[in-house]
């Protein structure tokens, strides 16, 4: 056991090399850095820690999103198309209303019931239909139910993902977490920005102001600029957001902010014929349940282009424009976890966690090296390759360093060590017991090996362990212990190992200075 | 040739480290008895990560006024809202409770007013003036979560290095391993109780860092256990346990030593926001290590690992090897 093969030696110094030489670009400085990453392909050494965002500055923001209101809403829908069908189809009932993720109906008399399920299984096949007596209820079914569900969350991350990338943000993550939550990551965004994009639901209507008011087909809504005073519209809307193609901030004849939009053909159409019936009408401009303006139509407009006011700042124009353009969010969203970090704080981070690094591993080398001498040279040397090897196997993996990685990085050197410190024990302790000097260094390292073995796989299931169920830092802390876990294992028994077996055949010493 | 320069343990020691159990087991019994009666007393200080609230750490350009601030930010009746210096005098950590939503009011909107207030006040206050270096939210809803994903990781974790050790050892060791894992979350828990320090995701992490660092010290020591027990077929427990400690005591020491020069580093280097984290794991380095000496070896003298032989009738079973 006291030789190492030449192939095995030729490894391990050709994993130590790579290890060197893929953590250097670490080393450099911002521009050699942009440079590499655009130069070197991606199997050479060029790539860099990935930073999380505590340390490069950003936004973690988790959203949930509000499908419930897509599902009432779509009641709401349900219901109207109902009444207007009941009413072509002449059939009487006594109340109308929506229920649980759908409507609900109770019939003047029993006998409509077969008709009504009829007129219900048009209007959705994917309908379930219950009748007790003369009232039925209709709720979508689970199959529907799932299909609106996922359908709202990839559209609000394609949306969210539009907004975002007009912001000009570089690489945003944007995933769906769980049922019904996503997940924002930003690095070295202006948080306030992206949560005011983001936290607007941005869903803008033109809305036909009925003059007799009706119950059922209108909504009284308030005005942006006066809640106080408030409107009632038509439930449906003419146009809808997703008709315009375009949306800028302008200026009116009078200097105001105003938001300049052109329809696309279906909404320019629409618009065209709406207006013409109405003239000399009122319509009401409705985003997000607000009343932005309610101009009277003065003769139909068919070009598809207009303008919207409602009181904007040249900063709000521009936002809502933006918001325009990225389209509406299916349903609301709101924040129920928000980390950010500023860049200030971050790069501070970054050259507290490198310094103390730095000094942590001169701490442990001074302390190797005094108890140790010689052999606590070489263990140091193994413990800077452990660190280098580390930061490469990070660089290439692209793992995210965090700050409570860094600390597991600092740890870890404490941990590196253990693995010398229990074959140097062993082998003073064989010498003591009166083997030769090969023998104790043989036996010392058979030894320690299994101890080492264990030792580290307990530690090594723990980190995988945190890694799989922990979340945020906890989960930064696991990357960094399992690669650390490793590679010190590498370290002890293969890289110093090698030194010291090499010392040995080159010296062959009479007493081992350990 | 090179001299050895330092010797930390004088070579054979023999320090009665089974004899002198009691005292050591009295100072668990003081930790744990102590840690039990602060948990019940006065529980755990949650931070935003289990609670649910917001914490805001901004940098000024003047110093802060801080009792002046605290009468500014209260008027504002958004709750206990407490101010703290955060490393540096112009550094500053603000925290604010979970906001009591009305009826009918937007839960998000309630909280995100509730941070844009403060952030107005401050901005008045420093003249538009100030660095906000880190805002944290939490919801309650995530908050909860979040603590149960938590002890699950934490609860899951431990059982992995119990069974590891139950299948690479044997039953006695289980046991044992998982008292001294008790031991030690309890003693944490217990400093956290007394001190008040926040409770917070990170902290989690130290726990399960020192809960790996324990058992490493307790599987060095239990391997010796088990290859001395090999060697030396006659000899009765105590004697093994003694020797066994005796003989890893310099590895002890010396990478306890290197592990926690590394630690204060951190401390010293690291920045306030790991402060609290890198506490945490010095004192769990200590309970680990008196844990691994005071309660996982000796329990497999007390679990009769080799039943003791002065005791008459009791036949004297060999470990298999």
């Amino acid at each position: 056991m006291l030789t190492i093969p030449r192939w095995k030696a030729v490894l391990i110094l050709a994993v130590a090399l790579m290890g060197i030489l893929y953590s250097l670009p670490n080393m450099a400085g911002p521009e050699l850095r942009t440079w590499l990453h655009a130069n070197v392909p991606s199997w050479m050494p060029g790539k860099t820690v990935n930073l999380g965002l505590d340390l490069r500055g950003g936004a973690h923001l988790l959203y949930e999103v509000d499908v419930d209101g897509v599902f009432r809403e779509r009641g709401d829908l349900m219901v109207q198309d109902l009444r207007t069908e009941l009413r072509e189809a002449k059939i009487g009932y006594s109340s109308i209303g929506s229920a649980a993720k759908g409507a609900r109906v109770t019939l003047r008399d029993e006998g409509d019931a077969e008709a009504v399920r009829k007129i219900l299984r048009k209007l959705d096949p994917n309908l379930d239909i219950q009748t007790n007596g003369a009232t039925i209820e209709a709720s979508m079914n689970e199959v529907s139910l799932k299909s609106v569900y996922d359908q709202t969350i990839s559209q609000s991350i394609e949306i969210v993902r539009r907004r975002i990338d007009e912001l000009g943000t570089t690489e945003p993550l944007i995933a769906r977490q769980g049922e019904n939550r996503l997940l924002i990551q930003a690095p070295g965004a202006n948080a306030e920005q992206l949560k005011a994009i983001i936290g607007t639901t941005a869903k803008l209507g033109f809305h036909l102001v009925p003059e007799a008011a009706d119950a059922g087909g209108t909504r009284s809504l308030p005005f942006a600029e006066e809640p106080a005073r408030r409107l009632a519209v038509a439930r449906r809307p003419m146009i809808t957001g997703d008709m315009l193609e375009t949306a800028q901030p302008s200026f009116d004849q009078n200097g105001r902010s105003v938001i300049s939009f052109r329809l696309n053909n279906t909404g320019a159409r629409r618009f065209c014929d709406v207006t013409r019936q109405n003239v000399q009408k009122p319509f009401a401009i409705v985003l997000d349940n607000e009343v932005l303006s309610a101009p009277v139509i003065q003769e139909p407009i068919c070009g598809g282009q207009g303008q919207i006011s409602g009181g904007f700042t040249v900063k709000t124009a521009n936002d809502l424009a933006l918001l325009l353009r990225a389209g509406a969010l299916p349903a609301p969203m709101k924040v129920i976890e928000e980390r950010t970090v500023g860049p200030t704080l971050g790069s501070d981070s970054v050259k507290s966690g490198r310094k103390a690094c730095l000094v942590g591993l001169l701490f442990v080398i001074a302390m190797a090296c005094l108890v140790y001498g010689l052999f606590g040279v070489f263990a140091s040397i193994g413990i800077i390759i452990n660190m280098l090897l580390i930061l490469a196997v990070m660089s290439m993996l692209q793992a995210t360093l965090t700050l409570p990685g860094i600390a597991g990085i600092v740890l870890t050197m404490g941990l590196a060590i253990d693995g010398n410190v229990l074959i140097f024990e062993r082998i003073k302790e064989e010498l003591r017991a009166g083997r030769s000097i090969l023998s104790a260094i043989d036996t010392g390292y058979t030894r320690a090996r299994t101890t080492i073995t264990d030792s580290n796989l307990t530690a090594l299931i723990a980190a995988l362990i945190l890694f799989s169920f922990g979340t945020g830092p906890i989960k930064g802390f696991a990357v960094t212990m399992c690669i650390g876990v490793a590679t010190s294992y590498f370290c002890a028994l293969s890289f110093t190992r090698l030194i010291v077996l090499t010392w040995l055949k080159l010296k062959r010493p009479k007493a081992i200075p350990v | 040739m090179i001299i050895k320069l330092l010797e930390l343990i004088p070579p054979n020691t023999k320090i009665d480290f089974f004899g002198h159990r009691f005292y050591a087991m009295l100072a668990s019994i003081i930790i744990l008895g102590g840690s039990t009666l602060m948990l019940t007393t006065k529980g755990l200080n949650f931070g935003i990560d289990f609670v649910g609230g917001t914490i805001i750490e901004i940098k000024t350009e003047v110093t802060p006024d801080l009792p002046h601030l605290r009468e500014v930010l209260k008027e504002l009746h958004l709750g206990d809202i407490s101010i703290q210096e955060f490393g540096a005098a112009d550094n500053l950590m603000i925290r604010m409770p979970q906001q009591e939503v009305q009826p009918g009011a937007a839960e998000a909107d309630v909280q995100r007013g509730a941070i844009e207030k403060v952030q107005a006040a401050l901005n008045k206050e420093f003249d538009n003036k100030v660095d906000y270096r880190r805002t944290e939210f939490v919801g309650p809803q995530v908050g909860k979560e979040l603590k149960r994903a938590g002890i699950f990781a934490v609860l899951i974790a431990m059982g992995g290095i119990m069974a590891y050790i139950w299948f690479r050892f044997n039953w006695q060791y289980g046991v044992g391993a998982m008292l001294a894992l008790l031991h030690d979350v309890v003693g944490i828990l217990g400093l956290f109780s007394l001190t008040q320090m926040h409770f917070d995701l990170s902290t989690l992490a130290a726990i399960l860092l020192v809960a790996g660092y324990s058992i490493n010290e307790t599987v060095i020591i239990f391997d010796r256990v088990r290859e001395t027990l090999r060697k030396y077929k006659k000899m009765p427990m105590t004697e093994i346990i003694n020797f066994s400690i005796n003989s890893t005591l310099p590895r002890t020491l010396m990478t306890s030593g290197s592990t926690l020069l590394a630690l204060l580093a951190l401390y010293m280097f690291g920045g306030e926001v790991i402060r609290s984290f890198v506490s945490a794991l010095f004192f769990g380095i200590l309970i680990g290590t008196h844990s691994s000496y005071f309660v996982s070896t000796p329990s497999l003298y007390y679990l009769k690992l080799r039943p003791d032989p002065e005791k008459p009738g009791t036949a004297v079973a060999e470990e298999p090897a």
